[in-house]
């Protein structure tokens, strides 16, 4: 049973409930106040939890729930952060770095190229290494920045050709990151929307793929 | 004893602000000469605590927890 994870401004977490429903995964909304014990994995969802106050996800990531999410992760199982869920898992320290502004100034919404750059991970066991996937991002704060030298990179903008150029680069994230892994390879923050490429008709299924891998050893 | 703090929370230098580079293009626009426009955010609280250095110290850790996100940002603290 995956938990999905909900505070005050979540809003992708009914687009999460219904990704993991169509591939037949049992998941539950969690409400902050409430507990994740049990749990097999968490999603931690995107949207603007209060409001963005402050710093996107500093608030939800100051909530004692958070401490369940450090126990969940701690015990090898999934933790995966997505958009404002990645920012919050940022806020908490649970992975490092943080994200600022877009360089652009804008909220970026649009289709973008991701190259996998690791597939020895519970969220991309279904890719190799090198693969160039579709999704799409949604953001107005996604540039990842960290002084930390042991960055573990999971996913990064690339062209069309697999090159990770600076046009490529939607946000101005350092070395084009667009999802990082936590210091073990169970936890993953990151700002494209698998949950939002589910479906041919949506124009990519590689979010489905993410969500199947993430979930392979569960249920 | 209840004392004035004024934080005021920063980004550190080399990160680049684009609200910052935006009203700095809107102020030229209207004519006038700047350049290196910075923007800070100030917070400001009364504290009751025993003496001005036990504020201080909560404050910073208000900035280390909450306030500021130390990778990304300086702060600075005043009491009074």
């Amino acid at each position: 049973m995956i938990a999905i994870l909900q505070f005050g401004g979540s809003n992708c977490d009914l687009d999460v409930k219904k990704a993991l429903d169509k591939i037949d995964i049992d998941s539950k909304l969690v409400w902050y106040k409430d507990s994740l014990k049990g749990f097999d994995g968490v999603i931690l969802p995107g949207g603007f939890s209060y409001g963005d106050y402050l710093r996107a996800g500093a608030i939800a990531a100051n909530t004692p729930i958070m401490d369940d999410v450090k126990e969940i992760a701690k015990k090898g199982k999934p933790v995966l952060g997505i958009c404002n869920g990645a920012q919050i898992l940022c806020e908490s320290g649970i992975v490092p770095g943080a994200y600022a502004p877009n360089i652009s100034s804008r909220f970026q919404c649009e289709r973008v190229k991701l190259r996998v750059e690791n597939s020895n991970t519970p969220f991309t066991r279904y890719f190799d290494e090198g693969d160039i996937i579709d999704m799409p991002i949604a953001h107005a704060e996604g540039r990842y920045i960290s002084e930390d030298k042991n960055i573990k990179p999971l996913f990064r903008y690339v062209d069309k050709n697999g090159e990770a150029t600076e046009d490529s680069n939607p946000n101005g994230s350092i070395q084009n990151l667009a999802g990082i892994l936590g210091e073990q390879n169970n936890i993953a923050s990151m700002m494209p929307h698998p949950e939002r490429a589910t479906d041919t008709y949506l124009g990519s299924e590689d979010g489905i793929k993410l969500l199947r891998s993430m979930t392979a050893s569960i249920n | 004893m209840t004392y004035k703090a004024v934080v005021s929370v920063y980004l550190k230098e080399g990160i680049m602000d684009p609200e910052a580079k935006t009203i700095e293009r809107s102020l030229k626009r209207l004519g006038f000469d700047i350049d290196d426009l910075n923007r800070r955010e100030e917070f400001s609280f009364d504290i009751d605590v025993e003496d001005r250095e036990k504020a201080r110290d909560e404050a910073e850790e208000m900035c280390q927890r909450l306030l500021a996100n130390p990778t990304i940002h300086r702060y600075e603290i005043s009491i009074e």
